[in-house]
């Protein structure tokens, strides 16, 4: 294809006619990942704040106000607001839930799309879609809607955030795994029936490893889908309280410092996870 | 990853692969438990907000609705609620734009400048959106308020005069957007990016005179897919927020969400919240479809 | 399982994909303990038979059958063959150990440690034990493969172009690797290539392979010295080919009216009777001589060429001969000093033994099994 022309061009800036050129180039290359990178500090300046904010002693009752005074106390006193920590929990219990069931049933609907042909394959993928195209603020009247005529008003709460949570982590989860699964060789499984693995083997010691970090990186992002939603719980929490409903409660009246002080450990979990991850595949790599 | 030894197969027989990767037979049946989710918890209460879209809106809360199939609640939401519209669509489009100018860079440098530091950089992307979007969108409150740094910057290098504000404008509804959307438009943008063979893209500057032609003619086609889904990503749910006009605006800057969500949660008048919400999913999957027709990207999910 | 070894049998093989017939109605004997090469361009229907050998496709007609056992209806698990797949399909998340040693595991066998390390050893990876795949060159992955399925002592081992990701120069070399392979473990090598070069170095038998059907199966010699088409006499090596009648026999041989000239063509090698037929001769068996320089008695001539083009390729000289029928025909000549050389625009006379030329069927397409650019490589 381009080979021999992209051979000459690596060879090209460092030689002396296009010396003026190259400066240039040198430039631009740097330019996009200075860019790059002013936008990723944008990205943290909210971070920045909130951090900053966890150690702030406020003066006044709201708490979204300028640095005041450095204390240790929003830390130590995490589950001392109302209702704090009971958000908490079960913001961690739907998520959970919603998480195993949504790559449950998505991977499995994944494996049918991408490994088994039937009829109907492209009306399961608009099906598949939709929900994706479905504002959040439609889903979730329409879930309430849904709910209020069944009866459903008295149970409104966990059993109903679970169901919402998991119908919009569905579709990612399936987007996610199916992408995956395209990109894996069906050789590979065919080569396992050769040597004598059958059909639940061939799934067990081939399919299913490989297909892992596509069900992995699926299951983190319904986790952090549904961890965070606010707008469908808004809709269907009924009377219970998850942490985004929380802070929502909170903004108008007294906003308790502690907030920040959950929103850094977020921050930190998913950063030591994500590195910690990301640490482990590199000494991996350098062990082999 | 489709060749396993990173060598590529020589000579593959055309016929044979793709008829028997997919076997025929009971694998439909994986599709079943969540296919009935789907059914039960999405197609059948979208259909039953068609049904609330054409009750009667004289009812209330209180007495109930009667069917009436009453067409006329799409064209009262329309005619009332035009504004609305029309700056929803607009404020996810501008942002959508502006995510995609800020995330391209990102993404690029992510995908092809930043080296060993590669993974890094995208664990940098995710991170902050671990924490709590609503945590963050009140940050920026602060930031963006009165007599937050930004304003007073700005007032001071006279971009902003000094009774100017920056908070409850659209300019922090829009950056609102922008900010919360931003990793859903970078990373479908990366994922596609770190598949293009940089030698095609060395190769075209070699062969275009200008780097920008280059970019034009090569890169962007080859990343294509990846401007789609993020695109798609991030309009559709900036059209439907409502946290960002209510937490960084005022009602003069209240988008279809807003309304929506009064009118189911505060003010019980379902057919009208209904209407306003099928109309929203209708234009959008309008949007969407016309959108992926015209960018020739065929498999969507 | 079943039956481990035996003649490897096709019986009335079919297999369609839609309205297109891959295979049709294939009757095929690979003899337990040969080297068997399945030759044809992509899409002859050669892979989609080894796959219905190896279970990975069921046939829509027919048996497969190894020595007495039908094993048509046999999941690929149960089969007592095994597969080096094209680009080798190598467990990426596996170790090279753990790759080689899957099938012995699978099935249960004790001593899976030392099979496995002595068949790393034989094909020379004992030190890579515990890489993956992903760490090792293209020619070392080709030989895990080979080990991951020869360890299983298959009945049959079928290979998929196994040498198609290789360089030239590696490809060679895994070519004398493989057949000595073979000679010592005398497992029957069922090889599928489109290569002609790599069966003919490798293989005993030959089967050349075209639109689903087999057009001629030998061994390389037989295939390359009289082969019975048009289609193998062009995809094997090159030949000229000349339109000519057949107006007689003499003894042995037929007598064949070429552009005027008279031939004769040995009865053994003609696959006409009569009437109208292609004349081949392969560019090496033909002799350009300058115009009436020497006597060529009991030999073939055709008078009249004109010398259009030389290259010079070192070990031999290529010359375009132009015919006074419009034809141009190649000749190959051996660079060993006995042959004047010949300039452009030489007068000169084509010569060659009796025993040289073949005779083909008239209605063939004389250009079929021509290597088209994008096929060479």
């Amino acid at each position: 294809m381009a080979t021999s022309t992209a051979e000459r061009s690596t060879a090209g800036p460092g030689t002396r006619p296009h010396a003026r050129r190259s400066v240039g180039r040198w430039f631009a290359n740097r330019l996009v990942l200075f860019i790059g990178i002013l936008v990723l500090v944008y990205t943290f300046v909210p971070i920045g704040y909130i951090i900053a904010l966890s150690f702030n002693q406020p003066t006044g009752r709201s708490a979204t106000a300028e640095f005041d005074a450095f204390t240790w106390h929003n830390w130590a006193s995490i589950c001392e607001p109302d209702g704090l920590c009971d958000s908490l929990k079960l913001s961690l219990g739907v998520s959970i839930t919603a998480t195993i069931l949504a790559t449950l049933l998505g991977t499995l609907m994944a494996f049918a799309l991408v490994r088994h042909s039937f009829r109907g394959r492209g009306a399961s993928n608009l099906v598949i879609f939709l929900p994706m195209a479905t504002p959040e603020v439609v889903m979730g009247a329409s879930l309430l809607a849904m709910f209020v005529s069944l009866g459903f008003d008295s149970i409104l709460g966990f059993i109903t955030l679970v169901i919402a949570h998991t119908l919009f982590c569905l579709s990612f989860v399936v987007v996610t795994v199916k992408a995956r699964l395209t990109g894996m060789d069906s050789r590979l499984e065919q080569a396992a029936m050769d040597l004598y693995a059958n059909e639940w083997q061939t799934f067990r010691l081939v399919t299913l490893p490989l297909a892992m970090p596509g069900i992995v990186a699926a299951a983190l992002l319904a986790f952090s889908l549904s961890f965070d939603d606010f707008i469908v719980s808004n809709f269907t929490a009924g009377q219970s309280v998850t942490f985004p409903l929380y802070i929502y409660g909170s903004k108008l009246k007294d906003f308790p410092p502690q907030l920040f002080a959950v929103g850094t450990i977020m921050f930190l979990v998913s950063f030591v996870f994500v590195i910690g991850g990301e640490l482990w595949r590199m000494r991996r790599r350098a062990r082999a | 990853m489709t060749s396993t030894a990173g060598v590529p197969p020589v000579a593959p027989e055309p016929v044979v692969d793709g008829e028997t990767s997919r076997r025929r037979g009971w694998g439909w049946l994986l599709l079943v438990p969540g296919m009935l989710w789907l059914a039960v918890f999405f197609l059948f209460p979208t259909v039953q907000l068609v049904f609330t879209s054409l009750y009667d809106p004289s009812g209330s809360y209180e007495t109930g609705y009667a069917m009436t199939w009453h067409f006329g609640n799409y064209a009262d939401a329309v005619r009332d609620n035009f504004t609305l519209f029309v700056r929803s669509f607009m404020y996810a489009g501008i942002a959508t734009v502006i995510c995609l100018s800020l995330g391209y860079p990102l993404a690029y440098a992510i995908a092809f400048k930043a080296g060993r530091w590669k993974n890094f950089m995208l664990v940098l992307v995710i991170a902050p959106f671990f924490t709590s979007f609503l945590l963050r969108t009140l940050s920026w409150r602060t930031i963006l308020s009165d007599q937050g740094p930004v304003t007073s910057f700005l007032q001071t290098i006279a971009v902003l005069p000094d009774d100017g504000r920056l908070l409850a404008t659209p300019v922090a509804v829009i950056a609102g957007l922008v900010y919360n959307f931003m990793p859903f438009m970078t990373l479908p943008l990366y994922a596609s990016l770190d598949k293009v063979d940089y030698r095609l893209i060395e190769a075209a500057g070699d062969l275009y005179s200008s780097p920008l032609t280059g970019f034009r003619r090569v890169t962007f086609p080859l990343s294509l897919p990846g401007v789609v889904s993020g695109t798609l990503l991030t309009f559709i749910p900036a059209c439907g927020d409502y946290i960002n006009a209510e937490l960084l605006g005022t009602p003069k800057q209240y988008m279809v969400g807003n309304r929506i969500q009064a009118a189911f949660l505060t003010e019980h008048n379902y057919p009208l919240a209904a209407s306003l919400s099928i109309i929203l999913m209708a234009v959008v999957v309008l949007m969407v479809v016309f959108y992926v027709r015209r960018a020739g990207t065929e498999e969507l999910v | 399982m079943a039956e481990t070894s035996g003649d490897l049998r096709f019986e009335g093989i079919t297999k369609k994909f839609g309205d297109f017939v891959a295979v049709d109605d294939l009757d095929l004997t690979v003899p337990q303990g040969s080297f068997f090469a399945l030759l044809g361009p992509s899409g002859c229907g050669k892979t989609t038979s080894l796959r219905m050998a190896a279970g990975l496709e069921e046939p829509t007609a027919g048996r497969v059958l190894i020595g007495e056992t039908d094993i048509t209806g046999l999941r690929p698990y149960k089969r007592p063959v095994n597969t080096v797949f094209q680009s080798y399909a190598l467990f990426p998340h596996l170790t090279i150990f753990d790759n080689v040693a899957f099938g012995l595991r699978r099935r249960g066998v004790q001593d899976f440690k030392k099979k496995t390390q002595d068949m790393l050893e034989l094909v020379q990876l004992d030190g890579y034990a515990a890489r993956k795949p992903t760490q090792l060159s293209g020619g070392q992955q080709q030989r895990v493969a080979l080990a991951r399925a020869l360890v299983n002592e298959p009945g049959v081992l079928l290979l998929d172009e196994p040498l198609g990701a290789l360089d030239l120069k590696l490809r060679r070399q895994m070519q004398i690797e493989l057949k000595r392979i073979q000679t010592d473990v005398g497992i029957t090598f069922v090889h599928v290539t489109h290569d002609q070069e790599e069966a003919m170095t490798m293989a005993d038998t030959i089967a050349v392979m075209n639109h689903g059907v087999i057009e001629q199966m030998g061994t390389p010699a037989e295939l390359y010295e009289n082969p019975r088409t048009t289609f193998v006499a062009n995809f094997l090596g090159q030949s000229n080919l000349i339109m000519a009648t057949v107006t007689g026999r003499s003894g042995d041989s037929l007598v064949v009216d070429c552009e005027g000239q008279t031939i004769e063509v040995e009865a053994s090698r003609s696959h006409v009777e009569s009437g109208r037929a292609w004349l081949g001769v392969r560019p090496e068996k033909l002799t350009a001589v300058p115009t009436g320089r020497e006597d060529h008695a009991g030999a073939n001539v055709l008078t009249g060429g004109k010398v259009s083009d030389v290259s010079f390729v070192g070990v031999s000289t290529q010359y375009l001969v132009a015919m006074p029928w419009g034809e141009e025909l190649m000749v190959f000549q051996q660079n060993t000093g006995q042959h004047t050389p010949l300039g452009h625009g030489d007068t000169v006379d084509l010569v060659w033994s009796p025993g040289h030329a073949f005779l083909l069927d008239a209605k063939q397409d004389a250009h079929a099994g021509m290597m088209t650019p994008e096929d060479d490589e």
